[in-house]
């Protein structure tokens, strides 16, 4: 895609697809609920391509699930709504959810070892999508097979039809179920991790297809991730999500070059970059990640946040615009950080080691 | 320290002056796969690794690179070739001697799960080696363990906690402990941190670049992350199916390739900025890769070469490993045009 159309893709925004709307998934534990998703709003345009980035643990996954109520046990969607054509998928049937899934909204996972049946072979899993949604006869279905396999580039597709997943590389593999994801023609393409399981030269390959037919096909895809490179790749907006909430959102260039919150800030300062001119030592977050089931007050990054203030430890920030198209649910916001408490040139990372708010000074 | 006085001898800058620790000469290692057939993992390795040097060694699932790792380490013997160990050649020894020379080499795996005995205290793990010699024991072992602790950035008063309750991070810190605990020369990270979230990665990273500064650590770092990699090394190695491709020093590696592949490899890491990643071209590799059991001729890299002469000399003639600038090796019959 050329620089233009991608940020005007990012700037005009028709009518979102998919809007969802204070999404809550909590898992029920032994010990105490754990807010997986603590709601999540966002919109999903019609053929965008938006990234969903955060580390493990931080609900990313959760979130893609729930949005096609696949919650595992003992998982439970317990509020919020997703509106897809002037629907709640929250709210319909399960065998309305079920015609949904796979024809409307498709999703490809990070393993597509474990996705393929071992023992059927791959032409017949990919017929099998479209038949099961009643879209084509047996023999369209077989015929539309080769086509899917030769557009996510299978060399010898006609033959290859015929194979085993195991008789497939991992790339093929992953390319396998793209087919089959698109065997309905979708809106929406959900892709969980779907390159991480992949060597980098077959992840490009991957990476490159997908970008392909977002654009060719204009399906939107939901890109989860938890490395920047590929949202930096694919992308035209991205969520930064932090302990079950999105901390940040907006277009991908203006978050790459202008984070807002700290939390984005130190991620993309963490990473080790292969074209670096020279040894910088790497900014890391201190600190655990939080336990869901004892979230901290306030802002859930605070305990590990250079430059939190009082109010962070109090009160949750709400997601609010902080540039065109940006939010960020933050009190302080970088801007401020990189005035008042020179976050360009701080070499400490601790908790509250830029605004002196340090654990020590901390009155519980 | 104990760890600081016990190695006063060796502060050297690392450097065509730093005395080699590690030498791997003409390595060989065939894993029998049926009558008569071989997967040829790592098929004839020369390379040197200087004290205090961090190398780097990247390719892609199945090169070879975790079980040159292996048997650096003599975790498995070699099907040919040497491996010295400062001075002293491992391949020749076994047994009790062999053990002894254990001591001076230790490795991190890549899961910080599976790694950890779930039922021994970390405690017990990390004095394990230590007591495995018969280094210490009593309260001087236990003020080792609680000070090994410390130097990792955990809580000396944890050893008495088990695995179970550390996150990922902090069990790849009890690894590292248990690593440094008998103040080995070399230290092997297989994947040590491709497990990890990226925040608690640079905070390994840096624990790891401080353990060399403060221990005079030597390094091979066995990982696919190209970007790591190129970070934490000194050199980078690259390897394809069994062989070494290139080596050189990290920035040479990723600003001025001279094989093929390692520029392929470069091209397809995607960089964390939209502006630069729409502009940068893949170089794309065609095909899969091939078989370790039946490699390809002459060049191995040659069926997927982008700039391959073939049949001649690329599919007939193997290309030496050769120093193409001053200290950068590369095996390719046409560097120059990479």
């Amino acid at each position: 895609m050329t620089p233009s159309t991608r940020a005007d893709a990012a700037k005009r925004l028709p009518a979102p697809i998919l809007q969802v709307k204070d999404l809550q998934t909590q898992f029920l534990t032994h010990d105490g609920i754990v807010k997986a998703v603590d709601g999540v709003t966002f919109d999903l345009y019609p053929g965008e391509s938006l990234g969903i980035v955060g580390e493990s643990g931080s609900g990313k996954s959760m979130t893609a699930l729930s949005l096609l109520r696949l919650v595992p046990d003992p998982g439970k969607i317990v509020g919020g709504k997703v509106l897809f054509r002037d629907q709640d998928l929250m709210q319909i049937s399960d065998e309305e959810i079920r015609d949904i899934r796979g024809r409307d909204i498709a999703m490809i996972f990070q393993d597509p070892q474990s996705s393929l049946n071992p023992v059927l072979q791959t032409g017949f899993q990919i017929a099998e999508a479209m038949l099961a949604h009643k879209k084509a006869t047996k023999q369209q279905a077989r015929q539309r097979t080769v086509e899917l396999l030769k557009r996510v580039r299978i060399p010898a597709a006609e033959s290859r039809v015929k194979d085993y997943p195991h008789q497939l590389s991992g790339g093929m593999r992953q390319r396998a179920m793209i087919a089959m994801g698109l065997a309905n023609a979708p809106s929406i393409l959900i892709a969980d991790e779907p390159t991480t399981a992949l060597d980098v030269t077959v992840q490009a390959q991957i990476l490159e297809l997908l970008a392909d037919l977002n654009q060719e096909l204009g399906t939107a895809i939901m890109m989860i991730t938890h490395n920047m490179g590929v949202v930096a790749g694919l992308c035209t907006r991205v969520l930064v999500m932090y302990a079950g909430q999105i901390v940040e959102q907006g277009p991908v260039d203006q978050i790459f070059e202008n984070p807002q919150h700290p939390y984005t800030w130190s991620l993309l300062k963490s990473i080790p970059r292969v074209d670096a001119l020279r040894h910088e030592r790497l900014r890391s977050i201190e600190g655990l990640a939080p336990d869901l089931l004892r979230p901290p007050k306030g802002c859930r990054f605070h305990p590990g946040c250079p430059f939190r203030v009082e109010k962070c430890l109090t009160d949750l920030p709400p997601l609010t615009e902080v540039k065109p198209n940006q939010l960020a649910a933050c009190w302080v916001t970088m801007d401020r950080a990189k005035k008042e408490m020179g976050a360009d040139q701080l070499l400490d990372i601790r908790p509250g080691a830029a605004s002196g708010l340090e654990p020590g000074k901390i009155i519980p | 320290m104990t760890a600081q006085a016990a190695r006063a001898d060796v502060p050297e800058p690392v450097g065509d002056r730093a005395k080699v620790l590690v030498r791997v000469e003409n390595v060989v290692k065939h894993f029998p796969a049926g009558i008569g057939v071989s997967v040829k993992a790592v098929d004839g390795v020369t390379f040197e690794i200087r004290q205090g040097e961090t190398l780097g060694l990247v390719g892609e699932s199945g090169c070879g690179k975790s079980t040159l790792g292996r048997l650096v380490m003599q975790l498995i013997p070699v099907t040919s070739g040497k491996v010295f160990l400062d001075g002293v050649e491992l391949t020749s020894l076994h047994g009790e001697r062999l053990r002894q020379q254990r001591r001076q080499m230790q490795i991190i795996f890549q899961d910080p799960f599976a790694s950890l005995d779930p039922r021994m205290t970390i405690g017990d793990i990390i004095a394990e080696p230590l007591v495995n010699f018969g280094v210490m024991r009593g309260r001087k072992l236990r003020d080792r363990v609680q000070e090994l602790l410390r130097v990792v950035g955990l809580n000396p008063n944890f050893n008495n906690r088990y695995p179970h309750e550390f996150s990922g991070g902090q069990r790849q810190r009890i690894g590292i402990a248990r690593a440094l605990a008998l103040n080995p020369k070399l230290i092997v990270c297989d994947e040590a941190i491709s497990a990890l979230d990226v925040s608690i990665q640079a905070q390994v990273v840096n624990l790891l670049e401080d353990l060399q500064r403060e221990f005079n650590l030597t390094y091979l770092f066995i990982a696919h992350d190209l970007s790591v990699v190129r970070h934490i090394s000194d050199r980078v190695m690259v390897m394809y199916l069994g062989k070494i491709v290139e080596i050189a020093n990290s920035t040479e590696t990723y600003t001025n390739p001279k094989h093929p592949y390692t520029k392929a490899l470069l091209s397809a890491i995607p960089l964390p900025d939209p502006k630069l990643q729409r502009g940068r071209r893949l170089v794309e590799l065609s095909g899969e890769i091939p078989s370790p059991i039946n490699p390809p001729s002459g060049c191995r890299f040659h069926t997927r070469c982008p700039i391959a002469r073939v049949p001649t000399p690329c599919a007939e003639v193997e290309p030496p490993l050769e120093e193409k600038l001053r200290g950068h090796f590369a095996a390719c019959h046409f560097s120059n045009e990479v």
